[in-house]
Formats: structure tokens, sequence, C-alpha cells
């Protein structure tokens, strides 16, 4: 990725002083990574869990509670900024996608049938499933027409489970029964920090792997073929077609990687949460969501990291102010939906590349070379003659 | 196609050799009341350079959907080494063997100028979504084969040191050279190719005119285009249209001085 030697005659200033810098700092440290895509993304994964151990150790139960929920925003946001941002489709449906994750994991986690970590996968399969059925309808739609489609899905299926509610507990929801951390990760973790472990430290570790997990896939799917195909897609429909590229395949493809994601986040906040209950799934998490995944840089999973974390940290801090100018409890709590939404239109108004992008022009070579390119603002300068 | 035969009735074997690569047969397309395409034909041979010209509104943009699926014909057929080609559609394209670049450039602004014209190269990948998900050494290896095609091709049109950057950030040209590279990297065996030299100077004209004759040793080529001399001295076959109907066609010496040219060319004079 470095700049080539025999640097283009003609371009404009700011872009040369970028193609200069580029390779400064971090361009070093990149020669010192493994080449093959999988070496450089397994190295940031394992940095992510020494992180995220020193973290959960050092932190009391109550953060470790905020993380095991950080986590499973982190999850859905990933599969969601993907979607969104590499393959263009705007999604309102990913909190009822989560709902089916979690439904599935309460109707098959119990404390002596499957280990939690099939029910966990199965939760993702049938998500997928879902999400191919709601991706093919969804691949011929842009737009607001999109956005109606997935918002009607989205409404929808928390309806289902009042409707059913034999058999999914309807308005109350269902228990689902948190799973005991099995006795050698309890070993390993006093072996490491000689802390006890609590339940809500071992769902945050289960979260987080999961998290890591996901995070090491979908960043292997984004810097291959598959990441560049769902981009040009985006971009020039007519183009990709005449590449060859089928375009409802392609949609319904990264519509359903990304619901698989949303539905591994469900059945974590199932364990995390203890009940999957319409309540949980409404439309405000979808939008939710969106904020995070716009507010922290479409397209970039650093990006969703950002923004999930700004999901689990900011209403707690907006609730304090609320009630510091003296609302009362229940206004102040619904202070972060209306904080949620100005946010969004801000951050697209004034920086729509998010906090990533602030970073990259904050940050010469930050993200750079790593495939997630979202769009920069490079791309208005256009020179094209008329 | 080797030599000119003075004999009016060339023999078999010649006439199996002159067989067309593409073929359009009598293609008729309406659009509501209005005949866009009336009983149009042409026939491209391999190797050869064939225009397709006519003053604006005459149908070749729409020709060239027609050749790739975005437009159904009402009536006619098309057909590809002598076969028919039933249920066209624009992505199965690329993998019979034609490429198309765009009025305009239709390049992807969110890609890198390499990862644009891989795109191009799609249709040679190997590797498939779960070695791309596990990031499999097969898929790294399908993407430097990627690459490297990508970077020959752009090699090729004097553009690979640009191939970091994003399109929007470069010259009109550079980036009508990005777009023809994208069309080339897929090795086909008929490149379409409307109005490639909009936008350009004397001197890149020029110098596309030179390139398009080089490819044919390589694929066939079919050219829409409004520069007369352009289209005069790459071209080895005309075909002229009017109002949807074909006017005109043989060599550029016939067409040129074909009254029924010169007809269509003053109308648009007249009225401009
Ligand atoms: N999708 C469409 N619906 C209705 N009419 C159309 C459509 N596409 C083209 N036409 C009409 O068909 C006619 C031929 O258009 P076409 O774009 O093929 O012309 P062209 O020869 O490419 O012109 P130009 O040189 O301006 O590019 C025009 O009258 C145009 O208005
Ligand atoms: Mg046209």
């Amino acid at each position: 990725m470095a700049a080539p030697a025999n640097s283009p005659t003609r371009s404009d200033a700011a872009e040369t002083v970028e193609d200069a810098t580029g390779p400064g700092r971090f361009g070093r440290l990149r020669r010192w990574l493994p080449k093959s895509v999988l070496g450089r993304h397994a190295l940031l994964a394992l940095v992510g869990l020494v992180v995220l151990v020193l973290v959960l150790e050092a932190t009391p139960p109550f953060a470790n509670s905020q993380f095991a929920t950080m986590s499973y925003y982190a999850i859905a946001a990933a599969g969601l900024t993907v979607l969104t941002g590499l393959n263009g489709q705007i999604s309102l449906g990913h909190g009822a996608l989560m709902a089916v994750g979690a439904y599935t994991t309460g109707l098959l986690l119990t404390p002596d049938g499957l280990p939690l970590v099939v029910v966990m996968v199965i939760a993702a399969v049938v998500t997928a499933l879902v999400g191919v059925v709601v991706g093919a309808a969804a691949s011929r739609l842009h737009g607001p027409y999109l956005a109606g489609a997935t918002l009607a899905f989205a409404i929808a299926v928390p309806g289902l489970a009042i409707y059913f509610h034999d058999f999914l507990g309807g308005e109350q929801g269902m228990q689902i029964t948190a799973p005991r951390p099995p006795a050698w990760f309890s070993d390993a973790v006093y072996f490491l920090s000689a802390n006890e472990t609590s339940g809500v430290k071992f769902l945050a570790y289960v979260g987080w792997v999961t998290a890591l997990l996901v995070l090491l896939l979908l960043a292997n799917l984004c810097s291959s073929r598959v990441g560049r195909v769902w981009r040009a897609v985006r971009d020039d429909e007519v183009a990709a077609e005449l590449a060859g590229i089928k375009l409802g395949r392609v949609r319904v493809l990264a519509f359903t990687v990304s619901a698989a994601c949303a539905g591994l986040a469900g059945a974590v906040l199932g364990v995390v949460v203890r009940l999957a209950a319409p309540s949980g799934f409404t439309i405000v998490l979808s939008i939710g969501l969106l904020t995070a995944v716009v507010v922290g840089g479409l397209g970039s999973l650093t990006g969703a990291l950002l923004g999930s974390a700004l999901l689990v940290f900011l209403p707690p801090a907006i609730t304090d102010v609320g009630t510091s100018i003296g609302l009362d409890d229940v206004q102040a709590a619904q202070l972060a939906p209306l904080v949620y939404g100005a946010v969004l239109v801000l951050v697209m108004l004034l920086a729509p590349s998010g906090a990533v992008g602030i970073a990259k022009r904050l940050v010469p070579g930050f993200g750079r070379g790593r495939g997630l390119r979202g769009r920069s603002s490079r791309d208005h300068h256009s020179t094209r003659r008329s | 196609m080797t030599e000119p035969r003075p004999d009016p009735v060339p023999p078999p074997g010649a006439v199996r050799t002159a067989a067309p690569l593409f073929a359009v047969d009598g293609v008729e397309v309406r659009f509501g009341g209005l005949v866009a395409l009336d009983d149009v034909s042409l026939a491209v041979a391999p190797g050869s350079v064939h225009g397709v010209i006519g003053p604006n509104g005459a149908g070749k943009t729409t020709l060239f959907n027609v050749c790739c699926g975005f437009v159904r014909p009402d009536a006619g057929t098309l057909s590809w080494h002598g076969e028919p080609v039933r249920d066209l559609r624009p992505h199965k394209l690329a993998g019979t063997g034609i490429a198309r670049t765009l009025q305009g450039v239709g390049l992807f602004r969110g890609l890198t100028v390499t990862e644009n014209v891989m795109i191009g190269a799609d249709r040679h990948r190997r590797a498939g979504f779960g070695s791309a998900l596990l990031a499999l050494r097969r898929s790294d290896r399908d993407e430097r084969a990627l690459r490297d095609r990508a970077l020959a091709a752009l090699d090729e049109l004097g553009a690979a040191h640009y191939a970091d950057r994003l399109p929007g950030s470069l010259p009109y040209p550079v980036q009508k050279r990005v777009a023809l590279a994208r069309a080339l990297v897929a090795e086909p065996e008929m490149l379409l190719l409307d109005e490639p030299a909009s936008g350009l100077g004397e001197d890149e004209m020029a110098e596309l005119g030179a390139l398009i004759r080089t490819l044919t040793a390589r694929m066939a080529v079919v050219l829409v285009e409004h520069h007369m001399d352009l289209v005069m001295s790459v071209c080895d076959r005309i075909t002229v249209l009017d109002f949807g109907k074909v006017v005109a066609d043989g060599p550029p010496d016939e067409v040129r001085d074909d009254p029924a040219v010169v007809d269509a060319y003053l109308g648009e004079e007249a009225v401009q």
C-alpha cells in the first residue's frame, strides 16, 4: 500500500502530502505484521483478547455487565455496518433479527440440554435463514422503500411473540436460564488474576469472544473479493452487472451474513439479559444500531465498535444530565432516544464519514490498507469535464 | 479477410472464415409509440472494428442495450458464434466473452483504481465465499492473481501509477482509461465501446484510435462514437442508424459518400 516511487505528477497538494506521510508511523508498523490476511486479522484478534482479559479483570462487576451489553451491540453493529456501509442496503429490521436469535436461544437453552456454543450457532443459522427471506424481498428495493419494508418487518416480529403467547411467552417474554461458568473457566480466571468468576463476568467473556470471532470473520470477508463485490454493487449496479456480478445474489448474501451476526447478537443478549421479551426489540433498538453504525463511521468495523460503546455508555450519561437539570426519572430515561436521533442527523449533516472518518483526517495513515475504506471525502473532488 | 477476391461468389471455405462473431438480425424495439429500433441487422466479423454511427437519438445506445440484455427486443434475434442467443442477461455477458464500457465512465467511486479493474477481472476468480470468510491461502492466492491481472491491464493503458487512487481524484481522461482497463481485463472476444472518445483531447483521441487498432489482434470491437475522424480512421465497417433504421452499412469509404448518410447528418445540422 506504500505510495509508488514515481508518484503521479498531477495531483493536488493535500493528496501528495497524505501519500508521503501515509507509510510513516503505521506503515513501518505494518511491515512487522504477517503477510497473509488471516495472519494479520488473527493477530489483531489476539491483541483484542489480551485487552479483553485485562479490562474485564481490572473492572468491577457493574462495568463487567456494561461490557457484556456492549458485546452484543458490537456484534450486531458490525453486521449492520457491513450491510449498510459496504453494500449500501439500509435496514431498520436488525432489532427484529436480534429477536429471532434471542427467542431461538430461549427455546433451545435448557439447564441440562444443548451446550451454549451449539445453541448460539443454531440461533445464528436460524436468523441467517430468516435473513435469506427478508434479504430476497429487500434485494429489489432501494432507499426509502427498503427502509420501509425492513421497518414493517421490525414491527411485525415482536407482534408474533405476542400472538403465539403460549409458545413464546407473550408480553412477559421468555425467561432464559443463564449458563453457569464451567469449572475449567473459573480455574483459568483464578489462575490469571486470583479473581473469583462472577456470572456476569463469564457472560462478558462469552459475548466478547463471540464478538472478536465475528469481527475476525467479517474483516476477512471485507478484505476479500466478497467485500469488494459488495462495495462495487453499492457504487454502480449497471457496471457491476456488466462485470458478471449477479446483483440479487450479492445483496441477499450480504443480508444473510448481516442477519447471522444479528442472530448471534440476539443470542448473547438473551443470555446476558436472561429474557427475550417483545419490549426488548422495539424499533428503538434498530434505530440505535443504525445510529451506532453511522456515528462510528459507515462500513468500518472499528467504527461499529466505537458506535456500540456509545450505545452503552451514552444513555446513562444523558440520563444523569437529565436528572441534574431537574427532570424526573421517566423523563430523563426518554431523553436518550431523542439524543440518538439528534446525533444521527447531526453526524449525517456534518461528518458523514463518522468518527473513523474524522480520525483518518486527523491521523495520517489511520486505518489505511485494511480494505475497509469507507467513502472518504476525497472522492468528491471530481475533475470531470463536461 | 486475407486478400481481396475478384470473384463475387466466394467459395464455401471463405464463407466460414468470414462468419460473423456476433450478429443482430431484424431487431425491433418500441418504447410505447416510439420505434427506437426498426428491423436493425448488423454482423460483426471476428477481429474487426465495427462502427455504429448516427445522429443523436438514432438508437445507438438502445442497440447496445439490446446486445447487453438491458432491453428486450420486441422482435429479431441475436447470435454469438453462429448460435442464437436466448435469454440474454447483463450478468451473463462477461462469462460469454463480451465486455462493454458505459457512456460516461461508470467507475466504482468507493473502490481504488486497482479494485475497480479487479472487479472487471472477477470472472477469472477461483475462490469462493468459504475461503474468503476463513481467509484461506486459496483466497489470498486468488486475490493476488486478480491483482496481477488488474495491474497488467492498467500498465497496458499507462495507468499503473494511479493504482491506489480513488477514481474521483483523477482527471477525466485517466478515468476513461481505467474504465477501458476494467473492460479489457475480462479478456473479452468482443468489446462494446459507447462513446469512448467523449471528453478526450486531440492527442488522447489519436492514442485511443491506435489502441483500438491493436486490440483487433485479440478481440472484435464495436464502436459507438460521434467523432467522425476517429470512426473513419479505425473502423473496418460502419453501420449508420437514423431514426432507428439502418440507412447504410459498409466500409468507411463507401459510407462516407452514401447520399442517405449525408442526408441523415445534413438533417441533423439543419435541426441544430
Ligand atoms: N428507456 C427508454 N424509454 C423511452 N424512450 C427511450 C428509452 N431509451 C431510449 N429512448 C428513445 O429511443 C431513441 C433512441 O435513443 P438512444 O439513446 O438509443 O439514442 P443514441 O443514438 O444513443 O443517441 P445519443 O447519440 O444522444 O447517445 C430516442 O428517441 C430516445 O428518446
Ligand atoms: Mg447514446
